[in-house]
């Protein structure tokens, strides 16, 4: 109690003493004054090499490192692909196997070859970095010097196989690099040759791909195809650099809008604005609705808008979003949990605000995520797959797909933050149909097929009441996920709750994430959960998730379902070169429907994401392709600082009855003190 | 002297030895190299040559304990447990799996543990003394009773609440202190109040009445007798003769723990977001990492050991008596 | 109802352990003086309290112990078919709040559903209001609706296995290391300082964590050695409690080893061995006997420590299955909750308090035992 009282103290007169700002601000002081966006990390990235980084939370900072060739329009949907450091958008041309040109509408057989001719704007310069000269500029060989990076084994960058299958020479490339470390000779890999790329001059290259491959535009808009100096790369190379942790993974050097000032994945990351970014200018047009929200206010104005970004690190959501509501970051998502607080379902069905959010000036951006969520059945699967008894296994698979009612899901855990799912495609790519309902599971009135209609399923599939009609024994379902922790136990519960539904028990199998991807790869599962995020807005990216020859048994495919049809695989063969239209609609169309009768999937959700910001960040529109986004944004630290000030009064009367209290105990203590002192040798009894 | 220290750190060899064999063998019960090289390699797109390539540059492409292949002396010293293990006595921790090197992170991370983890334990100390010599020096009364009451309470809640109420109540309702964080320098402090606070409380309850029964113990000897018989105060008899004389369980239990505390504390570090090296070891524990969860334990065992002969040393420091051979 | 009863493998050892403890009672009876000390605890009102306290626990503790399979209705012709659920009398007894379940939080004796829902009116109209809800719960429901006093209930079995079980498996090896070490000196005496030196130096929480995982794998890795999920549930939280125990019994085992190297040297043992006794005759008849109150009071006292720890290991990711009602469980996913607004709170106050009442009877009892047992506190 009386450590309590000298803590106070320290705490007022620490205060008193003079902070500008609130006592309890977790940020470093000054900061808040400046225009400076305050965000967090919950993981330290791993990788921020770009031949590397793959993940969600890399590609947050990449991104605004990094310029690859082509960005995807902050504002336009669908989304829609621009140069970021072209002069123009890259031209293909086709070639047949004779080497001849082809017109562009040329049937996809026919190609042998795509080559794309790509132009630099001229005049891009890097951010200052002691390894690279002041006037160092952008060239083509920066490209071309990260592409021969993808095959090298000693980055080992998680696209090598799958571009080695597209761009012509890179998996020679790769071997051969490999040979010669094997033999100790050392790799220059601007003097490696790799034919399927040439150099046209300082500003131009061209690359070759085998057969046509439209989607590949979209992986010159990731960054992997990032431009790397490769004095950079000699730079961080070295051992001295590597014993003090500052690698080319931890320290990127790039052209973008800001460069990496402070790399402290223990507490905090600052990227500042990069002095020597290139003109580059906020988009005049947008969606219709964009000028009415706002959007369109900087329209022209030069980019970046922000001086720097600090990510501090937070692993939990509970401090993230009790600071976010001090006013110490400016946006924030919305956890499960929180969500009552934030929002209020108005009387048409929509979400807004609450008052709560409202009164604080905080700001709602909601958008359809481009990823799915669905739940597996093993194909090799004995019971439920469909090699060993099709008809019966599917039957069962339907029943279960009618009986998980993910509407309820959604309500509960993502307080109807989700779209329940009708098919593989999740809104927002080509392919995917508004309004279109997955019958086996639907009515036509577009309302989930009664519990009944399961328990008939699964008694023609052999299962009257969920056991077995020739020997009476239950039926047992296993589940196989990664989701050990506590904060899944509730999900896992629903589960089980809804396969009772069908007096099936579930066995919920959790494991750790090495074990089930070993079960996934030896095909040991029986029903998984999994999602996936689009990599590009493209159906292929989704659809191929359930290509046979990319299953994940036996071929270490994407295919995690291990699904095989010879007439699904027949028709993505054909999908997946065409150009967006009605005739590739109509091919996704009947893919769509195999599977939705096939049934390898539950499809559960696609979520929606609700992202909240305070009234002072500008110019935020989700955008879940692009990863350059915080040269749009925008901040008024005046507005930021006098909230900030409001919110954060420390509360003054726990200090007063603090006081009371230790009065009231101090009292009896001392009245007890003066007689013990008193006291005779002899204790009396 | 020199000659018992040379002894004790000829002792610590084989107790060294036991714990890397221990962590060791439990770690690859746990993980083959293949499940720690998927698990750096991320999700997408992992092919098995790149796994044998991450297996090569991080030196896990050998036999755990016995290499049939090697020739001679190589036949143990090329397998995981020679190079991987015993290098650390070397004070070479090598690198985590994401390529980082250990020694340098235990060196930027060791600051942020002892910002937390010794005013904690100073405060602690004193405090959790103060508690014990108030409750003896008010024995058989009902103040003493309801502190002791107090005191049963305290140690019957879990440390989780204390957590859990501290930011709840001082982060978010009073706007005292930030809820979690942490900043290098002069800074640190308002990061420090909340922890420092929640791991004092935490520890009152068990640590107060352990002391209390060590100076209940003293209190009955002659010397005590004695001294109040020589007409000393109460407080006087407390203060220059018990405490003195319960020095040497006191110390047995506090010295030990010294060193340790740069290793940090687990579960303040990682609820209140310190980057020291106890949310360091959590995350690694979480992450499977194999490398620095090594480290870490062998780090531990080497502090333990050094605060054992530490507390032989503070005994010939507080009881002449104490002579070490 | 026709029921197949289910023996886990934890049932078994709680029978054992409650067989040790009605011997133990027995033997109390026969032996006066030992009689008359364990009246002392009793005496004070707080170990009444304490103890009764602790025997409802105890009670909850055993009915979730007795497992059964319920039988399936049968069907016509074929043999009787059980369920694969595997139940306890707790559960039958508790019936009501087991299968009343709503679809997510309620508060404690509510009316109705705690998070509003979108419900479309007859008249088309889109509202947001809370359902009614469909039974009472005393402490409300969690986030998929299930009675936190179950589950709190549910929780007592968890947290007196690792209690109790703990200590069951760590005895053996503290008594006869310790007492070895102390009785034999010499090279035994290094050989187990040894021991024990080396698993006390590994940072605790790491070593604990290590081992838990070791197990999870082996649990995941052969699934055909359990035939129920609460078999595996069961195995790992035996696995914790062995692997809890053989951290813990360092402590006991050096306490022993004081005391034996103090007793051998004593006149009566060294009479014992003029007479030729043998040494196993000497510990067991000699040394055992005045090492009884130290192995009694240290028991005790790491009882309500280890119910402590179970909630941090949950924490650290490395404590019970997650399916195993728990405390520490039902903390750590309750934690998120308070972050809501309006805040819930039952389910944390609830495990808290339920973990607090069996701690704080623990610790008073185990005062009350010390006071009894304590040549120096005792009157």
């Amino acid at each position: 109690m009386r450590f309590l009282f000298i803590v106070l103290a320290l705490l007022l007169t620490g205060c008193l003493v003079g902070c500008q700002e609130p006592i309890n601000s977790p940020h470093l002081a000054g900061l808040a004054a400046d225009k400076v966006l305050f965000s967090a990390f919950s993981e330290r990235p791993k990788h921020l090499d770009p031949a590397r980084a793959y993940s969600e939370n890399e590609m947050a900072y990449l991104g605004q490192i990094y310029e690859p060739p082509l960005q995807y329009n902050y504002l336009k949907r669908p989304f829609t692909l621009e140069p970021l450091t072209l002069s123009a958008m890259p031209e293909v041309a086709f070639y047949d196997a004779q080497g001849r040109v082809l017109p562009a509408d040329a049937p996809a057989v026919r190609v042998t070859t795509s080559v794309y001719t790509v132009r630099l704007k001229a005049g891009i310069r890097y951010q200052p970095h002691p390894a690279l000269a002041p006037d160092r500029v952008l060239t083509a060989d920066d490209y071309i010097y990260q592409i021969k990076r993808l095959a090298d084994p000693r980055v080992s960058s998680p696209i090598a196989s799958l571009m080695g299958e597209y761009i012509i020479g890179l998996n020679d490339l790769g071997v051969a690099i490999e040979q010669k470390l094997k033999r100790g000779v050392a790799v220059d890999l601007v003097q490696e040759p790799l034919s399927g790329v040439e150099r046209v001059d300082a500003l131009t290259w061209r690359i070759r791909i085998k057969g046509k491959y439209p989607q590949f535009l979209y992986w010159l808009a990731m960054p992997f195809f990032a431009p790397m100096p490769e004095e950079a790369d000699r730079y961080y190379g070295t051992a001295l650099m590597r014993a003090a942790n500052l690698t080319l993974d931890s320290q990127p050097v790039g052209t973008g809008a800001f460069y990496m000032a402070e790399n402290d994945p223990n507490r905090v990351m600052i990227l500042r604005r990069n002095p020597n970014y290139h003109a580059d200018y906020y988009p005049t047009t947008g969606e219709p609705n964009d000028a009415a929200a706002g959007l369109l206010r900087d329209a022209g104005r030069r980019l970046p808008l922000l001086d720097a970004a600090v990510y501090s690190l937070e692993k939990e959501d509970i401090p993230y979003w009790n600071k976010f509501l001090q006013g110490y970051y400016d946006t924030s998502g919305i956890a499960s949990d929180t969500f009552d607080q934030a929002i209020r379902i108005g009387p048409d069905g929509r979400p807004d605000l609450s008052p709560e959010m409202r009164a604080r000036d905080i700001q709602l951006a909601t958008t359809n995520r481009t990823s799915i969520w669905y739940l597996g059945f093993n194909w090799l699967d004995p019971v439920l797959g469909g090699v060993h008894d099709p008809e019966r296994a599917r039957k069962l698979r339907q029943a279960v797909s009618i009986a998980l009612d993910w509407d309820e899901f959604i309500s509960i855990f993502l307080n109807g933050r989700g779209l329940p799912g009708h098919g593989p495609i999740p809104p927002g790519i080509f392919g995917f149909k508004e309004g279109a309902i997955n019958a086996v599971v639907y009515q036509p009135d577009g309302r989930r097929r009664a519990l009944a209609e399961a328990r008939r399923l699964l008694a023609e599939a052999g299962y009257p009441h969920g056991r077995d009609a020739r020997t009476g024994a239950p039926l047992t379902l296993y589940f196989d996920t990664m989701a050990s922790g506590p904060e899944s136990k509730a999900r896992l519960d629903w589960y089980r709750k809804q396969f009772a539904r069908l007096d099936i028990q579930l066995v919920v199998r959790s494991t750790d994430y090495n074990r089930f991807q070993d079960k996934m790869r030896k095909g040991n599962a029986q029903i998984f959960e999994w999602g996936w995020n689009a990599d590009y807005p493209d159906p292929e990216n989704f659809l191929f998730l359930l290509y046979g020859p990319n299953r994940k048994q036996g071929k270490n495919g994407e295919n995690a379902a291990n699904y095989s049809n010879p007439e699904f695989d027949r028709l993505f063969t054909e999908m997946k070169s065409m150009d967006n239209g009605p005739a590739r609609q109509a091919v996704i169309d009947r893919m769509v429907q195999i599977v939705r009768v096939d049934a390898p999937w539950v499809f559960a959700y696609t979520p929606k994401a609700f992202g909240l910001r305070h009234g002072w960040l500008a110019n935020a529109k989700p955008n879940p392709m692009a990863h350059n986004t915080l040269k749009y944004l925008r901040v008024d630290p005046v507005v930021r600082q006098a909230y900030q000030r409001h919110w954060n009064r420390p509360l003054l009367w726990p200090v007063g009855v603090g006081v009371l209290l230790l009065i009231a105990m101090v009292y009896p203590a001392w009245r007890l003190w003066r007689r013990r002192l008193r006291m005779t040798a002899v204790e009396g009894r | 002297m020199i000659a018992y220290l040379i002894r004790r750190l000829l002792y610590a060899v084989p107790i060294l030895l036991g714990v890397n064999l221990i962590t060791f063998a439990l770690f690859f019960m746990v993980n083959t190299p293949d499940d720690m090289a998927r698990i750096q390699l991320g999700a997408k797109h992992v092919t098995a040559e790149a796994i044998a390539r991450w297996k090569v540059q991080h030196g896990y492409d050998k036999p755990l304990f016995y290499n049939a292949q090697a020739e001679g002396g190589e036949r143990l010293t090329q397998t995981l447990f020679t190079q991987k293990s015993l290098s650390l006595f070397a004070l070479e921790f090598g690198q985590a799996d994401d390529g980082r090197s250990i020694a340098r992170e235990i060196q930027t991370r060791m600051w942020p543990s002892l910002a937390v983890a010794m005013p904690t334990f100073f405060i602690g100390l004193a405090v959790y003394l103060a508690t014990a010599l108030m409750l003896v020096f008010f024995r058989r009364s009902r103040l003493e009773l309801a502190g002791v009451v107090m005191l049963v309470v305290l140690m019957s809640i879990s440390g989780l609440f204390y957590v859990i109420g501290g930011q709840f109540v001082l982060g978010k309702l009073w706007h005292w202190a930030p809820i979690s964080g942490y900043a290098p320098g002069l800074e640190a402090w308002k990061f420090l109040v909340l922890p420092v606070l929640v791991g004092v409380v935490s520890g009152i309850g068990e640590s107060g009445r352990f002391y209390r029964a060590l100076f209940l113990e003293e209190i009955h000897q002659d010397y005590v007798r004695t001294a109040r018989a020589k007409g000393l105060s109460e407080a006087r008899v407390l203060f220059n003769h018990i405490l003195p004389n319960a020095a040497i369980p006191i110390l047995t239990g506090v010295v030990v723990v010294l060193p340790r505390l740069f290793l940090g504390s687990l579960v303040i570090e990682s609820f209140f977001g310190v980057p020291g090296l106890g949310s360091y070891t959590i995350d690694a524990i979480q992450a499977q990492d194999f490398g620095i969860v090594r480290a870490m334990v062998f780090l531990g065992s080497l502090l333990y050991i050094v605060g054992l002969v530490l507390t032989d040393l503070s005994y010939t420091l507080v009881d002449p008596r104490v002579r070490l051979q | 109802m026709s029921v197949q009863p289910v023996l886990l493998a934890s049932d078994v050892l709680l029978a054992i352990l409650l067989m040790a403890l009605v011997a133990y009672l027995v033997h109390v009876r026969q032996q006066p003086p030992l009689q008359a000390t364990w009246r002392r605890v009793t005496r004070t009102a707080l170990g009444r309290v304490a103890g009764t306290v602790l025997a409802l626990y105890l009670t909850v503790g055993v009915l979730d112990s007795l497992h059964y399979r319920p039988a399936l209705p049968a069907q016509g012709g074929q043999a009787v078919q059980y369920s694969n659920e595997v139940l306890s009398v707790l559960d039958a007894v508790l019936t009501p709040l087991r299968t009343g379940v709503e679809k997510t939080y309620s508060a404690p004796m509510a009316t109705h559903l705690y998070a509003k829902e979108t419900v479309t009116l007859a008249s088309g109209e889109v509202v947001r209001v809370a359902p009614p809800l469909k039974h009472w719960h005393l402490l409300g429901t969690d986030k998929v609706g299930q009675d936190v006093l179950y589950l709190s209930l549910k929780s007592i079995r968890t947290g007196l296995l690792i209690g109790t079980l703990t200590t069951l498996i760590m005895l053996p090896f503290a008594v006869t290391l310790g007492l070895a070490a102390g009785y034999f000196g010499g090279r035994v005496d290094d050989a187990i300082q040894y021991l024990y030196t080396t698993l006390n130096s590994i940072p605790g929480v790491l070593l604990i964590a290590a081992a838990v995982l070791v197990v999870q794998v082996q649990i995941e890795m052969h699934p055909d050695w359990f035939d129920s999920a609460a078999a595996r549930a069961d195995v790992r939280l035996l696995a914790l409690c062995a692997i809890l125990g053989m951290t813990s019994w360092t402590g006991l085992a050096r306490l022993l080893r004081a005391e034996a190297l103090k007793l051998r040297e004593l006149e009566f043992v060294h009479a014992a061995r003029a007479f030729g006794v043998g040494h196993a005759g000497i510990v067991r008849r000699h040394i055992l006997p005045n090492v009884g109150h130290l192995i009694v009071i240290s028991v005790v006292l790491d009882f309500s420590g280890l119910v402590l720890a179970e909630a941090v290991l949950s924490y650290v990711g490395a404590g019970v299955d997650p399916a195993t009602a728990s405390w520490g469980n039902m903390i750590n996913g309750a934690r998120l909750e308070l972050a809501r607004e309006p805040i819930v709170w039952w389910q944390l106050a609830a495990a808290f308090g339920f973990m607090f009442v069996l701690v704080l009877a623990a610790n008073l009892f185990a005062d009350a035992v010390k006071d009894a047992f304590d040549p120096r506190t005792a009157r």
